[in-house]
């Protein structure tokens, strides 16, 4: 007894199975397109918070640094370093620069699918988006809605300053 | 002596891969060549061995038996571990291969005085074992969100449930916790419990310190040194879609991290890691427990030098006729 | 039998699980007086065809093997790799995670670490690796690998035959890597030189001349069923028939020679008789196929192969529908799971029905051979016998899984449907040592000889220990099995480890207690032992 087809068809299966990601790829119309983050094009937004290298590795690190710093030490600047002070505020330092996340945050996060819970508790700024989009979160179901209106940030800053 | 060797070597493939990896002109090499010649010796290696394997028939039909049989049909029978058709096997093999079964039944022998033996359940090498398999799994599983794009939705899923406690940014994975608590007790179960160190070969111990290093440099990489994701995901993606190009600033312990598993890769087939193979192929597994119903066939089943009735006949015929015994041949 | 010469309690305080200081490869193996086998006999080695006959034994510093020994047993070695899938998975997949390691009855009793069934397949393992590997050929001995040297061989003999194909360890293996495979293939690769053991060579002459490993020859063998006829006539009052090579009988019945030559099987085959004239069976026995136990299974599968083709070849004689098996271990291991491999397809014979019941042994439609505890369990099940189970109740019983009817067939419980049946007492074993988990008697294989009797001892150490537990528990005295090794080497085990524990056939139990028509009152068991003890009296 051999068994040869059985074996046969458990190598086909195997080695289907381990290329599958260059057949997926292949075949993806998408595959090459690379994440296309627009930056902030006026004359005083040319600088970020750390080096371009740094808040493509680390941001996410130094945002949640900045939370705690903000709502549990109550510091509320931030000194770059070229001595630059911040705001350590998203909705207003990040997203002053960077007003709309799915032409900025969404290109990267998406790609590597690293989902954000940062629309947990902050507004996201969707208002700004267009078409179908708009009307897709004015509808009394959109869950973004509902948050924004159970959970108003000046609501959640209250919140926060009374464990302070 | 056998654990330092493969200390050794697996401390000379990092510092090759830091060393390689700095030089920029070697991208292409750390970041095409060497994945791309990993994976084909992986597969080619495997397809190779397994053919090998089969090349041999099966003469015998011998599966270990771990239940009742069936026999009388008012007697239960067990089919998962006396499997009597085609599905019982399949339900063993499956229990075997998914939730290492036979490991599970695992007892440790203890002598006491009198003499006296005890036998008590020892479940901590399958939980070690299932420990590092699964969270291997799910691991490679999860890397998929990095080659493939646009991303399979069961991978997010799989993303979100390995990553469910949010601790930390960027969250903890579970699986990243018990894949160096798995191979740390393995490597630790085999260096300090002296009986299997007696028997522990070097071969035994490289995969361990392998397996280690990558999952040490890929959790380094997701919570201490940082690298760029995108990057990464723009290589795999680019390989995947024989379009390789090698972005720059990924950072060296990525190349590190790749490299260790290439060599995994690479290792793969000429190593005990064809277990996982193989396991498949068990003959004493594999089979069911139908010996008697089903007559099994042996390709090579040679003609043997056998005494006939005839020639003992002949050689005993007056004893027998005295003895009253019937004869063949008067 | 002259016991050991140390004392149980001696023997025992010198069971260490120490491991020497050096690496296993430069431990060279030590030849001590009861702790291995004597060389087989050149007259039978001569007799079977087998390479290289002469006088020479494992203690001699020469061996006399053929010049070129280490070609025969590499070639040997690349021949079976081509023929044995299994040789070649079990040689590549191992992972040494070291499950095996103390599930070994030679190992627990012992202690010493190549008794590990890892490391009894690493010792051929590491010259697969040497010659047949590119790690074992570029890394040397870093991946594993030794060359085959004289020192090699004689580890090999010594350490195969320390293994009883028992198959405990497989049931652990998380590959179900299976040591009697194992062992048998390098028993075969060691006989390719000349290098075999006499109680093996030497039953296999014995059945391959006269039929059964005993040597009887055909009058002896009707001489001894006659006097068991009589025997049994003396207890019973019933006068039964033994018909011997009678063709056209409807079931040939082919049982171990010990049982009409040994204690004490002997009772069982008294068993065996008193069942077969009650029921009314029209069967036979075979002087040519009067063994049922297959020696030729411990030295290769070409001799298992030759001495089995008799079973099929004298059903096919005597022109009877089917046959059925005796109590024994490794002959249903063969029958199970080789026999119509071998010498089939049986298709000159009948899909096996039993002719009291009419029930259909589909589980053996294809091989139809039926086991004795099947087709008994099936009477009983049905009604067709009486039993008095009191007859058996000067008897407390447990049971011993012998490996091959549990582990080779899964038959676990036909034999307890039968005891349950035939005794009021029935205590088992705890759980770890019973059913597929098993311990060997410690004897099997060919190892049951007196000058290997401390190792033995060593080895049937965790089932005497099992055996003790429910002695002690249940003041258990009587040990049931269905193996003619068993029944063999079990008494002197049981005498030198526990003391006062019996050792006889389930067949034994099921004639004692069976009521015959126009039997006479009955005053003794099978074995002359009264029916009336003490305190137990039979009603």
């Amino acid at each position: 007894m051999y068994d040869c087809g059985k074996i046969i068809a458990g190598l086909v299966i195997f080695v289907g199975l381990f290329t599958s990601p260059f057949w997926y790829d292949l075949s993806s119309s998408t595959a090459l397109q690379t994440p296309n983050p627009v930056l902030p094009t006026k004359a005083d937004q040319n600088e970020c918070v750390a080096s371009l290298e740094f808040m493509r590795r680390d941001h996410m690190a130094l945002l949640n640094e900045w939370r705690t710093e903000v709502v549990r030490d109550g510091i509320t600047y931030y000194r770059s370093a070229n001595g630059r002070e911040f705001e350590m505020r998203y909705t207003k330092t990040c997203l002053g620069c960077h007003p709309d996340p799915s032409q900025f945050c969404d290109q990267c996060h998406n790609y590597i699918g690293v989902s954000l819970y940062c629309w947990d508790c902050h507004n996201k700024p969707a208002l700004q988006r267009q078409g179908p989009q708009l009307a897709e979160i004015l509808s009394p179901k959109s869950e973004i809605l509902n948050k924004h209106q159970m959970q108003n940030p000046k609501q959640l800053k209250l919140m926060f300053s009374h464990r302070r | 002596m056998n654990a330092i060797f493969s200390l050794v070597a697996v401390i000379v493939i990092i510092a090759a891969a830091f060393l390689g990896a700095s030089i920029p002109r070697l991208d292409f090499l750390f970041g095409v060549v060497f994945p791309y010649a990993a994976i084909t010796v992986f597969l080619a290696g495997i397809i190779y061995r397994v053919i090998k394997w089969s090349a041999s028939p099966v003469p015998f039909h011998i599966p270990t038996v771990a239940g009742q049989q069936k026999s009388l049909p008012w007697i239960k029978d067990s089919p998962l571990e006396s499997p009597h058709n085609t599905w019982g096997v399949i339900g063993r093999m499956a229990l075997e291969i998914l939730f290492f079964r036979s490991l599970f039944r695992n007892t440790k022998m203890e002598m006491k005085s009198g003499p006296k033996l005890v036998y008590g359940s020892s479940k901590y090498l399958w939980l070690g074992a299932i420990a590092f398999h699964w969270s291997m799994l799910i691991i490679v599983l999860r890397h998929l969100r990095l080659f493939m794009q646009p991303i399979p939705s069961f991978v997010l899923g799989l993303d979100s449930l390995d990553g469910f406690f949010q601790v930390g940014l960027p969250g903890l994975y579970i699986t990243d916790v018990l894949i160096l608590i798995a191979l740390s007790y393995l490597i630790l179960r085999r260096l300090t419990v002296r009986r299997i160190r007696y028997f522990s070969l070097a071969s035994d111990y490289f995969p361990l310190f392998l397996l280690f290093s990558i999952a040490g440099t890929g959790v380094l990489m997701r919570y201490f040194y940082r690298i760029d994701l995108v990057n990464v995901k723009e290589l795999a993606v680019g390989l995947f879609s024989f379009h390789p190009a090698v972005p720059q600033g990924t950072g060296v312990l990525f190349y590190v991290h790749l490299f260790l598993v290439c060599t995994l890769l690479a290792y793969f087939p000429f190593s005990k890691l064809m277990h996982m193979p193989g396991i498949f192929l068990s003959p004493t597994r594999n089979l069911a427990n139908n010996s008697r119903m089903k007559r099994h066939v042996n390709t090579w089943n040679h003609p043997v030098r056998v005494h006939t009735y005839e020639e003992y006949e002949d050689e005993f015929r007056e004893k027998m006729r005295e003895a009253g015994l019937p004869l063949d041949k008067e | 039998m002259a016991g050991p010469k140390l004392k149980p309690e001696e023997l025992a305080s010198k069971i260490k699980y120490n491991l020497p200081p050096n690496g296993w490869m430069d431990q060279p193996v030590e030849f001590r007086e009861g702790t291995f086998n004597y060389s087989g006999n050149p007259k039978n080695v001569e007799y079977l065809q087998l390479p290289n006959p002469r006088k020479w034994q494992p203690t001699d510093p020469d061996w006399q093997l053929p010049e070129n020994w280490k070609e025969i047993i590499l070639e040997g070695l690349r021949d079976r790799l081509h023929r044995f899938r299994s040789l070649q998975i079990f040689m590549d997949i191992c992972v040494r995670c070291g499950a095996c390691a103390d599930k070994c009855h030679f190992f627990i009793g012992s202690g010493d670490p190549k008794n590990m069934p890892v490391m009894r397949a690493e010792l051929l393992r590491a010259v697969y690796r040497k010659d047949f590997t590119l790690a074992g050929k570029i890394f040397g001995k870093y991946a594993g690998a030794r060359e085959l040297t004289l020192d090699v061989v004689k580890e090999w003999f010594y350490y195969f035959y320390q293994c009883t194909q028992c198959r405990r360890c497989s049931v652990f293996c998380p590959y179900g890597i299976d040591t009697a495979e194992i062992t048998l293939l390098v028993r075969e690769l060691l006989s390719l030189i000349g290098v075999n053991i006499d109680w093996i060579v030497t039953p296999v002459a014995n059945s391959f001349r006269t039929g059964n490993h005993l040597g009887i020859q055909p009058h002896g063998f009707k001489d001894s069923i006659d006097f068991a006829v009589d025997e049994l006539e003396s207890i019973t009052g019933v006068k039964v028939e033994a018909p011997i090579n009678k063709k056209g009988a409807e079931i040939l019945f082919i049982t171990p020679s010990a049982d009409y030559f040994g204690s004490p099987h002997y009772y069982t085959l008294l068993g065996y008789l008193a069942l077969f004239h009650e029921i009314g069976l029209d069967y036979t026995w075979s002087t040519y196929a009067s063994e049922g136990g297959n020696f030729g299974s411990f030295l290769s599968h070409d001799m298992m192969k030759s001495l089995n083709a008799k079973m099929y070849a004298e059903a096919r004689r005597l022109g009877v529908k089917w046959i059925l098996g005796g109590e024994c271990g490794h002959m249903w291991r063969v029958v199970h799971q080789y026999m119509n491999t071998l010498n089939g397809p049986a298709d000159f014979l009948e899909e096996p029905v039993s002719p009291v019941t009419g029930t259909k042994f589909g589980n053996a439609r294809s091989t139809k051979m039926v086991h004795i505890c099947e087709f008994t369990a099936d009477l009983i099940k049905n009604g067709k016998i009486k039993l008095d189970k009191s007859r058996n109740d000067n008897r407390r019983v447990t049971f011993h899984d012998s490996c091959n009817p549990a582990r080779a067939l899964g038959l676990i419980e036909e034999p307890r449907f039968i005891i349950r049946n035939a005794c009021n007492n029935f205590f088992e074993m705890p759980e770890n040592t019973i059913k597929e988990q098993t311990f060997c008697c410690g004897s099997g294989a060919g190892l049951g000889t007196d000058e290997n009797l401390e190792m033995r001892m060593r080895g049937g150490l965790p089932r005497a220990n099992a055996v003790k537990f429910v002695k002690e528990k249940h003041g258990v005295n009587f040990l049931g099995c269905i193996c003619a090794i068993d029944k063999a080497t079990l008494p002197p085990l049981m005498e030198y480890w526990v003391g006062g524990v019996d050792v006889g056939g389930v067949h034994e139990l099921v004639g004692n207690a069976l009521i015959m028509k126009g039997e006479k009152e009955r005053t003794t068991d099978l074995r002359g032992d009264p029916l009336h003890i003490e305190g137990n009296r039979h009603v």
